[in-house]
């Protein structure tokens, strides 16, 4: 048995060009003007546009040890949901994913679950601890191949460890992916430091905090020659330091997430906790740096560091609620009402900064060259015409803490093909079952 | 008035009418029977998960003043820990029937969420959250600059040209925040003296001045009203300032320096003193110190708060 051929009409590429694909056994083997086929799943995709299926390099699926909160299956299906076909998991799971055993585990629950590519990322520490490397060595040759590196939640604080782990992953052409927050400049940080954390009376998280270890590692990663990647840069310094590195010719890349380029600190002023998250929402200004430094390639890649929680990790102070939002499936409208509708980014540089450079950094193959003959076939039809308010029946992830209910946004995901067949299609999730049966007739058609 | 969460939102009118209406209740306290009917019949829950006793009593008092039923829950310990859902407990008091909730918690902004997530149909006042706002005590405080200023001639008067100075750790004061909105709301100057460490690290959009010299600042200012604010050692450990001696040298309101004050200014401190560390004893118990005013004002001001989230406006803001 193999999987059903299908067949889009009428899509419109990122560059503007307007074709037809017909995908088979999980590649595009036509394109331009294609003949019908009987017993091909046609799209009709006249007015969408077809972009290269979206790799989040920042996800927390939360299994193992969170199922409350997300699984690897709820996770991959809020991804589908955002035209996503690949998500690097972080590695903050418990317990942690710092030994082969739980990077392997976590793959294969994503390849069952089949709704997206699930590549694990590995952590750096012990336990996250900070104190010893994790089993990098393992991880990397293990069926799982790590490549990326990040104790993300919390930052590789000592310097040595970190230079440590920067040297160990050139053994493999790993990255090492930092969550930079200086940690005795953030003891019990609330949110952004400057006027509204005075008048609201939280704890500040000062923007040096986070530029302070980007410059520490940017020279690291210079000194040991080794590969360094930048988790959720927030603000203007963090940018400026990147941007000096990468003049000196450091190999360092940075992400940036669909919030920091949307909203600002003053939505803390009512103290609604789905607005706390780390690094925190900043100011006006700080957006505009990030918009700009995506925009000039300071920024290489968009990131949702989705984050779910469960109600009452919410529903409570401040203080005490959990830091971190949703955004695989609101991380395409965002980019859109954020940085496309003004003119920051074409769709090009969307396909660019959304899927080939962060499969690109991750070392994850097949993402490189979507749209010719050959390619694997991994696309998202997108609408980007429509305008909506994004509500509740917009999600797909167990937890609903999105910053967006209630909020007008741009576009709509209306179909992903992941590997040649169907997660979403015309706006709705195919049903797992079925999803999980084109997975593994996929994997049986390898084998064959 | 639906709540009384911050003096940032409250207009002068409005916060006139409080003070005016605290000078009637005060008047009451001086009868012979101390009590009025006016919230018979009403709850009022104290919902306190910081210690506070002196606040607690002081809502208690005023409560009882109005003879309003009063229902106190009290947990000890860290201020946001788990088990203490404020959610669920909230929400207890509330079957109870609970019409007022007087909240002090040690997270900023938990009255608000009280206020604004639907949980409880309960007007909600705060006394204290966090490093945020306690707006009773600006009330009492600015009640008692105007009757030290006016005598029994209060009310009606606002707090124009009162220049005031307020010295010690504001970044960690919810006391220095509610009352930089108030006083600067009824006319007052204020500016704040501290060392830098311990001021806010952004203060633009705050209408004060800010002085790191607290004998520069008394020279300048010719203060009318000194609040010193309690000096906590623990921020010592946290790096604040090199040593209790050196903040109290610097910072403290101690003999010398209150001889230097003018001859009429008031000297204030929301409680519990720090003797001999932010203010001394001679300061504290001169007959220019407001301290011991201060406690007795603070019964009417939550009498005429709790009065004016209780009574007729408030159904039809409802």
């Amino acid at each position: 048995m193999s999987l059903k051929q299908v067949l889009v009409r009428q899509a419109t590429l990122p560059d503007g060009t307007r074709t037809d694909i017909l995908i088979e056994r999980g590649h595009i083997v036509e394109q331009g003007i294609v003949s019908s086929r009987s017993g091909a799943t046609t799209i009709d995709a006249d007015g969408l546009l077809a972009l290269p299926g979206l790799v989040d390099l920042h996800t927390h699926l939360r299994e193992p040890g969170s199922e409350n909160s997300e699984t690897v299956l709820t996770g991959t299906r809020a991804a589908a949901a955002g035209g996503f076909t690949a998500v690097f998991a972080m590695a903050n799971t418990s317990p942690v994913a710092d030994t082969a055993a739980v990077v392997e585990q976590v793959m294969a629950l994503g390849e069952r679950a089949g709704y997206a590519t699930v590549r694990p990322i590995g952590s750096v520490s012990v336990d996250l601890a900070g104190e010893r490397l994790s089993a990098i060595g393992a991880m990397a040759s293990s069926r799982a191949r790590v490549r990326v590196f990040s104790d993300d939640g919390h930052c590789v604080w000592d310097p040595l460890l970190m230079r440590r782990a920067l040297e160990y992953v050139k053994t493999f052409n790993g990255v090492i992916a930092q969550h930079a927050q200086e940690p005795r400049l953030t003891v019990g940080a609330q949110m952004n430091e400057g006027a509204l954390s005075s008048e609201l009376g939280l704890t500040g998280w000062p923007s040096v905090a986070e530029a302070a270890i980007i410059e520490r590692d940017v020279l690291l990663a210079q000194h040991v020659e080794s590969r360094l990647h930048i988790c959720h840069v927030s603000s203007a310094d963090s940018v400026d330091i990147v941007r000096w590195a990468k003049k000196r010719g450091i190999a360092v890349t940075a992400e940036v997430t669909p919030h920091h380029l949307l909203l600002t600190e003053d939505l803390a002023s009512d103290y609604d906790s789905r607005f706390k998250v780390n690094p925190p929402l900043r100011t006006r200004d700080d957006v505009e740096a990030l918009r700009g430094a995506l925009a000039d390639g300071t920024i290489d890649i968009v990131a949702t560091d989705h984050a779910p929680h469960p109600v009452e990790a919410k529903e409570c102070e401040w203080a005490a609620a959990a830091f971190g939002m949703l955004g695989l499936e609101s991380a395409l409208s965002v980019v859109q009402t954020a940085v496309v509708a003004n003119g920051f980014l074409s769709w090009s540089d969307v396909a660019r900064v959304m899927s080939r450079e962060p499969a690109k950094i991750g070392r994850l193959s097949g993402y490189e060259d979507p749209f010719v003959i050959g390619a694997r076939a991994n696309i998202t039809l997108y609408d980007p015409t429509v305008e909506r308010v994004f509500d509740a029946s917009s999600l797909a992830s167990k937890s609903t803490n999105s910053p967006y209910l209630g909020r007008q946004l741009l576009g709509r995901v209306m179909t992903t093909i992941h590997d040649g067949y169907l997660t979403v299609h015309d706006g709705e999730l195919v049903s797992a079952d079925e999803v999980a049966r084109s997975a593994s007739t996929v994997k049986e058609d390898e084998r064959a | 008035m639906r709540n009384m969460l911050s003096t940032s939102d409250l207009s002068r009118s409005s916060a006139m009418g409080i003070l005016d209406i605290a000078e009637d209740m005060a008047d009451i306290s001086t009868r012979e029977v101390k009590k009025l009917p006016t919230l018979r019949g009403q709850t009022v829950a104290n919902l306190f998960f910081e210690d506070s006793t002196r606040t607690r009593i002081s809502f208690e008092a005023a409560a009882k003043r109005l003879s309003a039923d009063v229902i106190t829950f009290s947990t000890r310990g860290s201020s946001v820990s788990k088990g203490e859902g404020l959610k669920d407990t909230a929400q207890t008091l509330a079957e109870m029937g609970a019409d007022a909730v007087v909240i002090r918690h040690g997270a900023s902004g938990a009255p608000h969420i009280l206020a604004s997530s639907g949980w409880i149909d309960a007007a909600v006042i705060n006394a204290g959250d966090g490093t945020h706002e306690h707006p009773t005590q600006a009330l009492l405080d600015a009640f008692t600059i105007r009757r030290r200023l006016h005598g029994r001639a209060s009310r009606g008067k606002a707090l124009d040209g009162v220049s005031v100075l307020i010295v010690g750790d504001i970044v960690h004061s919810r006391v220095a925040r509610s009352n930089v909105w108030l006083l600067t709301t009824l006319g007052a100057n204020v500016c704040l003296v501290a060392p830098p460490s311990l001021v806010p690290v952004d203060l633009s959009r705050w209408p004060v001045t800010v002085e790191f010299d607290l004998d520069h600042a008394i020279a300048e200012c010719a203060p009318d009203v000194i609040m010193m604010l309690r000096i906590q050692v623990e921020r010592m450990d946290a790096a604040y300032f090199p040593s209790a001696r050196e903040y109290s040298t610097s910072w403290g309101l101690n003999d010398e320096r209150f001889a230097r004050l003018p001859p009429d200014s008031i000297v204030m401190h929301p409680g519990p003193l720090n003797r001999g560390l932010e203010i001394s004893s001679l300061a504290a118990d001169s007959v220019r110190s407001a301290v011991r005013e201060q406690v007795a004002n603070g019964v009417s001001v939550r009498m005429a708060v709790l009065y004016g989230v209780l009574t007729g406006e408030r159904k039809g803001d409802a």
